[in-house]
């Protein structure tokens, strides 16, 4: 049976685009996918390679608008506003037979809730996740949810037999170490299945011809080869001379020089992702500095003064080749709650700097460490180098420690950093997401990213009451309150909006998509 | 280094050197031969001004490069003589990416570069010496052992040997002392790469000096093994110590590169020559030339002369060779 679908939507290929059929994907970027596991590691590169082979029940497509995955309807119930309801696809089998049925929705946001699961922010407000019968599923939230749907964008959906005879109900304790089956093994709904992986190194997945989406989807990639390589130079060489034939992360200082190669293009387009540093204010004294029994950064004065000194204009124009938009909020414009007053509220005085410091008893300046990624954002470790001049000029001595974001981030979420970069994309586009991880007080399934140790009670509250704030209206002028306060308290230090690049080989066609997220069904070959 | 005042020039023609007036002759010998040999000249005028531009190099530079409070971004990838377009400023060799005069931090890295090498080098010797004489002169197991250990070690291409050392070594070292100890761990990553080599020089010359009378002597009036090994047999060991360790500078320069190169030596912060060479390679393909072929051009003047250097005191020490 399987054998002779396959042989069908072979042959449905072979009568359309006969060129297309042997078309192999040969995909770089900076750096690889942390883990397979679906609900551990809430990072955009993670989210794209799962992307290919895990399905969530709704998708974004290619201009960042909803598109029915694995569920074909959905929406509040018109009975109960606290209940949304969702019609799921049927027909539908995981790389390895199995049928997919509500149970594994079921299982999937069951498992995504777990204190370990990195995901659990998003579905935060789901009180109970119901089948009502195997096609058909309710979620009860806490209150209505008018922008739940906005949530399960990357909830990505496992199936519950595979899980269980391979000892993954359990998600992944990413931070603390552990490889389960899920970390380098995928079984999901989506168009490609895993071929090989050894991470960090290479990932194949070939073409799933049983995916349902067959032929809706242009799918004219057989094969995907997704190589990281850390090195700007030697990405560029390897998509130069046709190695590879879709970069992402694409140096900005070799745009000129792709764009003016043969058989190869860039495409260019604002991407939905905000580069800042966080501080941690929280704590009283922190390790990293040299201030034995207070932390310097606990002072707003200290905060407000290192954001000051931040030349935005100059690391917009030197470091990135004005390939980004300098910050001033760490919400991308895409984001509902983004103004571009708030935008425009960094600049640079290093005079001002200076005082405030000197107000706030540092005039002497202080001595701190920097942990910064170097293979995730574009030039990090060369933005975190500009940073430790511009703070060295205010008097602040910056000890810079980069590393690649596999050791980067488990700092962040760990809490052992205190001071970092980190770049935000929001996937829901709306500022509660930002909240949630970001400016909510760290506790055991929210703000969990949030390493500034900035808690306040009471804003926690207004900000949990988002999630069920069904006037749009007074919904966004609460956002801009909380808002408010993040920008008065100096909670992050924007640096700037991305501007993304794509590379790719003439012949191939796909949008770029605002998330950095390529989904490989989309693309196009000629 | 050689000892390079005027040398009598009638002492090559003597009879031969009387055993007292040994070190005199060797010396004139020395000179003699650098004098003939113009390789000899060039690359011993090359490395001492290098070395010499590197130790005085805060007299030589026109920034300190090191000092992140005195770089200005937006004087970032000026090319070479050419002012920058925004701030009108004028580099002899161009700026990097973060704004640093890169004829400034060429110096500064250099000192880097050539301290880490000298070091190592120093390291590994005075170890390869010990356990070199260790091994010679007591034999028996401490022999086999230490001899077993460097046969290990050999097969191991010694780069590798040091990235596992600066891995480890990085590893325990607590994080915020991590830019402080990063010199000195390539010290000891790259010393303990090397010093095999020496060990095996040292017990080969000491298994034919230990069976020479002087040494029988020494035994017979009473001196303890440590004493003989130190007083007696290590001088008469040295030169050809010193012809190894000459090359193994050179080497070791480029080995500090090669790690700095690949992103596990000297900090960004504090480039060495490696790591200027890492920061340039990014830029290779967008026309920033300068950033890359200056560091590298010093490196390879560097390493060649040293190099050069070394080949030619073997030469000399080593006339049999030739």
């Amino acid at each position: 049976m399987k054998k002779a679908v396959s042989f069908l939507a072979v042959s449905v290929l072979l009568s359309t685009t006969a060129l297309a059929n042997a078309e192999t994907l040969r995909w770089a970027r900076a750096g690889d996918a942390l883990t397979l596991d679906p609900h551990s590691q809430n990072e955009g590169p993670s989210h794209t390679i799962r992307h290919q082979m895990y399905e969530p029940l709704i998708i974004r497509d290619t201009t960042g608008a909803f598109e029915a995955a694995l569920a074909t309807e959905w929406g509040p119930s018109p009975n109960d506003p606290n209940i949304w309801v969702f019609k799921l696809r049927e027909g539908v089998k995981f790389h390895d037979g199995a049928d997919f049925t509500a149970e594994d929705v079921v299982f999937s946001f069951e498992r995504a809730q777990q204190p370990t699961s990195d995901m659990k922010e998003l579905i935060g407000s789901i009180k109970e996740v119901r089948a009502v019968d195997d096609y058909t599923i309710e979620m009860v939230t806490d209150g209505p949810n008018p922008i739940l749907s906005s949530n399960l964008t990357n909830l990505f959906i496992m199936d519950k037999g595979w899980s269980e005879a391979n000892n993954t109900v359990k998600v992944q304790d990413f931070e603390g170490g552990e490889i389960t089956y899920a970390t380098t093994n995928a079984n999901g709904t989506g168009p490609y299945k895993l071929v090989s992986r050894e991470p960090d190194v290479k990932t194949v997945m070939a073409r799933n011809d049983a995916y349902w989406g067959r032929d809706q989807f242009p799918m004219e990639i057989e094969e995907i080869v997704y190589t990281p390589i850390q090195n700007a130079a030697t990405r560029v060489a390897a998509f130069l001379s046709g190695e590879v034939n879709f970069l992402q992360d694409m140096p900005v200082q070799d745009l000129a020089r792709v764009d003016s190669a043969d058989g190869i293009g860039v495409k260019q387009a604002p991407q939905n992702r905000v580069i800042f540093f966080g501080m941690n204010q929280g704590a009283d004294d922190i390790e990293a500095d040299n201030v034995s029994g207070a932390n310097p950064l606990a002072d707003v004065r200290v905060r407000k003064a290192m954001s000051m000194a931040i030349n935005r204009d100059a690391i917009r124009q030197v470091v990135m080749r004005g390939q980004s938009q300098p910050a001033g909020m760490i919400a991308p414009p895409f984001v509902n709650g983004w103004t571009a007053a708030m935008d425009a509220e960094s600049s640079t005085d290093m005079a001002g700097a200076k005082a405030l410091l000197q107000e706030a008893g540092y005039g002497d300046g202080f001595s701190i460490r920097l942990d910064c990624p170097n293979d995730r954002y574009i030039n990090d470790e060369a933005i975190c180098q500009a940073a430790v001049g511009m703070l060295g000029q205010i008097g602040i001595t910056v000890n810079l420690d980069s590393k690649p974001k596999a050791q980067h981030f488990p700092l962040i979420t760990d809490g052992k950093t205190d001071f970092y970069m980190l770049g935000w994309g929001v996937p829901t586009y709306d500022s509660e997401y930002i909240f949630n991880f970001l400016v909510h007080g760290r506790e055991s399934d929210i703000g969990t990213w949030n390493g500034t140790g900035f808690d306040n009670d009471a804003l926690d509250e207004r900000i949990k009451s988002l999630a069920s704030n069904t006037d749009l209206k007074a919904r966004n002028a609460e956002i801009a309150a909380i808002w408010r306060v993040v920008q008065d308290e100096q909670l992050y230090i924007p640096i700037h909006h991305q501007v993304l690049n794509w590379g790719m080989a003439d012949g191939l066609g796909i949008e770029v998509d605002p998330e950095d997220q390529p989904k490989v069904k989309y693309f196009t070959a000629k | 280094m050689t000892d390079l005042t005027p040398t009598d020039q009638t002492s090559a023609d003597d009879q031969g050197p009387a055993p007292s007036r040994l070190h005199q002759a060797l010396d004139s010998d020395l000179a003699y031969s650098f004098r003939r040999s113009p390789v000899a000249m060039v690359s011993a005028a090359v490395s001492l001004t290098l070395i010499l531009a590197a130790v005085f190099a805060p007299l030589f530079a026109t920034t300190n490069p090191f000092d992140p409070a005195s770089l200005n971004l937006m004087n970032g990838f000026t090319p070479p003589l050419q002012p920058n377009a925004f701030t009108g400023e004028s580099f002899a060799m161009g700026t990097d990416d973060q704004g640093r005069d890169v004829y400034s931090t060429i110096l500064y890295g250099m000192r880097i570069s050539l301290f880490v090498g000298a070091a190592a080098v120093l390291f590994a010797m005075a170890l390869g010496i010990v356990l070199g004489l260790l091994a010679g002169y007591l034999g028996g197991w401490v022999e086999t052992l230490i001899m077993r250990v460097a046969d290990i070690q050999l097969t191991f291409p010694s780069i590798l040997v040091a990235m596992l050392i600066f891995g480890i070594a990085k590893g325990v070292t607590p994080v915020e002392y991590r830019d402080q100890m990063a010199i000195w761990v390539l010290i000891l990553a790259i010393g303990l790469s090397d010093w095999v080599q020496f060990a095996r020089v040292v017990r080969g010359a000491t298994l034919v000096e230990k069976s020479k009378d002087y040494v029988d002597a020494a035994r017979l009036i009473g001196r303890r093994a440590f004493p003989i090994m130190l007083r007696h047999i290590l001088p008469n060991v040295l030169s050809p110590v010193l012809v190894i360790a000459t090359i193994s500078l050179a080497l070791a320069i480029i080995a500090e590169a090669t790690l700095s190169f690949l992103g596990v030596g000297a900090p960004p912060t504090q480039p060495s020559l490696g790591t200027l060479i890492r920061i340039g390679q990014g830029f290779l393909f967008s026309g920033e030339w300068w950033i890359l072929f200056f560091p590298a051009s010093t490196l390879l003047a560097l390493a060649l002369s040293v190099n050069l250097l070394g080949d030619w005191l073997r030469d000399a020490l080593n006339p049999r060779l030739r």
